[in-house]
């Protein structure tokens, strides 16, 4: 590998990382205040990504319709903050139809409710639109940077640099907040939080509309970088971003931040060093071997795993 | 007197016979009527592909009106059409009427591999010739001396691929990137790296990812790393945009080469401006088409309206194939087991036959040795015929 190679790679790992850490991110926070995984979230992501399809295409259609004339920067901006809301109320609707009536019930049942959420969203996606591949409307225009021998190109830096920002909004909106004190009590002990006046209806919701909403950010990013949607491309991001939030450690934003990354890293560079038929083989052994020696992850509460799992 | 003239009447009444009525000619084996069974999948899953199938067998015999002089005698055709419906198992049931209840001397079909495959066996078994216009997987024919295709093997294409790499685009560093968890691309890449070693090319990446994959960064960095001056692909429509955009923004400015895979979909809205001017092989293009293709074109779209897809002019070959094998036995005996073997054997035969989709060579293995076409993305966002990739 020659060091331009290295540093190309490098780049290629923060985008991948940035998707896994903001789906992620999404695990980590309804585990850590319900904890349960919601394994439906992977496909909250491939909402995210349709709900942002549908909108980018409508603001498309009324700026070239002369009724309101927008620059594309402006749809991008108003695609990210639209499907923002409408996944959250996706997510909320998930929160409040699947998991609210199971909040008492073994978490072995919330677990099987979240994977059939999962596969009734995208069956459903699969039926209400078929089966037929949807291309992603290009809102900026890629150009592509050479630097020393490395290429970057605007949608990266975009890409990396907004996720970046959002994840630490989102820990300051977590660590600075009062409801974000409350999700990170609730996170240590469940059961004596709403005993202090938390409404626990809430906090679920608030923490399934955050979990979203960074969701409907990676869906629009990871179909801004790779512009073909189908029902099932939640699926597979999905698990690895749910490893990711193991490695980062169960109900820790900045670990989900810092798994995705890792990970990414993992996978790239094993790729580029190894032959690639061997990628995911030797980049989940090496994560197997990193979590035989973290169990809990890297910002894991092993106190936490211990009683709720 | 009556005594005397019964000698003259009598000799007079067996001229007349002789002369009036001359005696009788042997029949003409099977009352002068060839049966041929199509099984096609009519309803189901790819009822488009049936509709082409039928027309373009159709097509077929409109042109000879449906008479075929096979040795001595003229016969007409009568094609009995199945409907398989998408089935394996009703392909099997179909197979089994026309070549047990209705004794047809030898069948066209079925079209998926899915269905071609049991059927295969069914002909191979009742030794019935059977010509397939459309499955491409190999077990379709492999150990079956009966049973015939009229399009190449997927594997078929690497090799031409290969060839094409070599004698067009004139490079000797070659890249490959396929999805090693998929049966077509891994048996066309592996086929595409062999055949690039024979003819004298370096493959100097071999790159693999697995179905679902969206993110080829690293395979590509490496891929362009490696030196290589064009980059083979044979993924399908919804991976082959992804693949091209990413290599694109790593810094790829050499061409992207691919298979038959990459026509399936919609490429054309997906892919957009990124893929024009990359070029795959295939079995049929519509847009440039020249010469016999074209006449057909031309012809099936005046007579039922649209352009047809390569389904419909693979079922016209294989249709016509079959009509020539036959007319070769140089006569049918009437024995329907000597028949259907004579028909089997000149179909192994069949030499530099041009058809609308290429020019073939028959092996009694069943799979046609023939050109590939070699179709560009053109400008206008379509597949647009440049050039034949011949082995």
């Amino acid at each position: 590998m020659t060091l331009s190679g290295f540093f190309q790679h490098f780049v290629n790992a923060l985008q991948w990382g940035s998707f896994l850490s903001l789906i992620a991110i999404g695990y980590t926070m309804v585990y850590g205040v319900l904890m349960l995984f919601n394994f439906a979230h992977g496909d909250i992501f491939m909402a995210g990504s349709y709900i942002g399809l549908f909108i980018c295409g409508a603001l498309l259609a009324i700026s070239a319709g002369g009724l309101v004339p927008m620059p594309p920067w402006l749809v991008l901006v108003l695609t990210l903050v639209l499907a923002m809301i409408g996944t959250s109320i996706v997510g909320i609707l998930v929160e409040r139809v699947a998991y609210r009536p199971l909040r008492n019930a073994p978490r072995a049942s919330a677990a099987v409710t979240g994977l059939m959420i999962g596969l009734l969203m995208e069956t459903a996606n699969l039926w209400g639109l078929g089966a037929e591949r949807r291309n992603f409307p290009i809102l900026i225009e890629t150009v592509v940077y050479k630097v020393g021998g490395i290429s970057i190109t605007n949608t990266k830096i975009m890409i990396v640099g907004v996720s970046l920002v959002l994840m630490y909004i989102l820990h300051l909106l977590v660590h600075r907040t009062r409801v974000g004190l409350a999700m990170r009590a609730m996170a240590y002990d469940f059961p004596v939080v709403p005993l202090m006046g938390v409404s626990i209806d809430f906090i679920a919701a608030a923490t399934f509309a955050l979990g979203s909403s960074m969701a409907a950010i990676a869906g629009i990013f990871f179909c801004t970088a790779y512009p073909v949607l189908e029902p099932y491309m939640g699926a597979l991001i999905g698990w690895k971003a749910f490893i990711a939030a193991i490695l980062g450690g169960r109900g820790s934003v900045i670990g989900a931040m810092f798994g995705g990354y890792l990970l990414g890293f993992i996978e790239i560079f094993v790729a580029a060093i190894f032959p690639s038929t061997l990628r995911d083989l030797i980049a989940y052994s090496i994560v197997l071997i990193l979590l035989t020696f973290r169990p809990h992850g890297f910002f894991g509460e092993p106190y936490s795993a211990q009683l709720r799992l | 007197m009556f005594r005397k003239l019964l000698v003259p009447f009598s000799m007079l009444a067996l001229l007349v016979t002789l002369v009036g009525c001359p005696p009788k000619p042997p029949p003409v084996p099977y009352g002068g009527v060839i049966k041929i069974g199509h099984v096609a999948p009519l309803t189901g899953d790819i009822p488009k592909v049936g509709e082409d199938g039928k027309y373009g067998v159709e097509m077929a015999l409109d042109e000879i009106d449906w008479k075929l002089k096979v040795g001595p005698h003229e016969y007409k055709i009568e094609i009995l059409l199945e409907d398989n419906e998408s089935k394996a198992e009703s392909a099997v049931a179909a197979c089994t009427k026309l070549v047990v209840e209705d004794k047809v001397l030898a069948l066209i079909g079925s079209y998926a591999s899915k269905q071609t495959i049991p059927m295969g066996e069914v002909a191979d078994r009742e030794k019935t010739p059977m010509i397939s216009p459309w499955s491409t997987n190999p077990l379709s024919t492999k150990g079956r001396p009966y049973v015939f295709r009229a399009c190449f093997i997927d594997d078929f294409q690497g090799y031409v691929g290969a060839k094409y790499v070599k004698d067009y685009f004139k490079v000797k560093k070659v890249a490959v990137l396929y999805d090693v968890a998929s049966d077509y691309p891994k048996g066309l890449a592996e086929f595409f790296k062999k055949s690039c070693e024979e003819l004298g090319l370096e493959v100097v990446a071999f790159e693999t990812f697995t179905t679902k994959d969206r993110d080829f960064s690293a395979q590509l960095t490496k891929i362009i790393e490696s030196g290589a001056e064009i980059l083979y692909t044979p993924q399908y429509y919804d991976e082959v945009p992804l693949i091209v955009r990413q290599a694109k923004e790593l810094g790829w400015d050499k061409p992207i080469f691919g298979s038959d895979s990459w026509a399936g979909g919609d490429l054309a809205s997906l892919c957009g401006e990124d893929c024009v001017g990359y070029r795959f092989t295939t079995h049929y293009a519509m847009v440039g088409a020249t010469g016999r293709t074209k006449e057909f074109i031309d012809a099936f779209n005046e007579k039922y309206g649209y352009v047809p897809s390569d389904v419909g002019a693979l079922a016209y070959d294989a249709a016509q194939i079959l009509l020539e094998a036959i007319k070769n036995t140089g006569g049918l005996t009437g024995d329907l087991d000597k028949d259907r073997e004579a028909i089997k054997d000149q179909l192994a035969k069949i030499k530099k036959w041009e058809g609308t989709t290429g020019t073939m060579d028959f092996t009694p293995e069943g799979d046609p040795i023939k050109c590939a076409v070699i179709v560009e993305y053109n400008p206008d966002f379509e597949f647009e015929f440049v050039d034949w990739a011949c082995p």
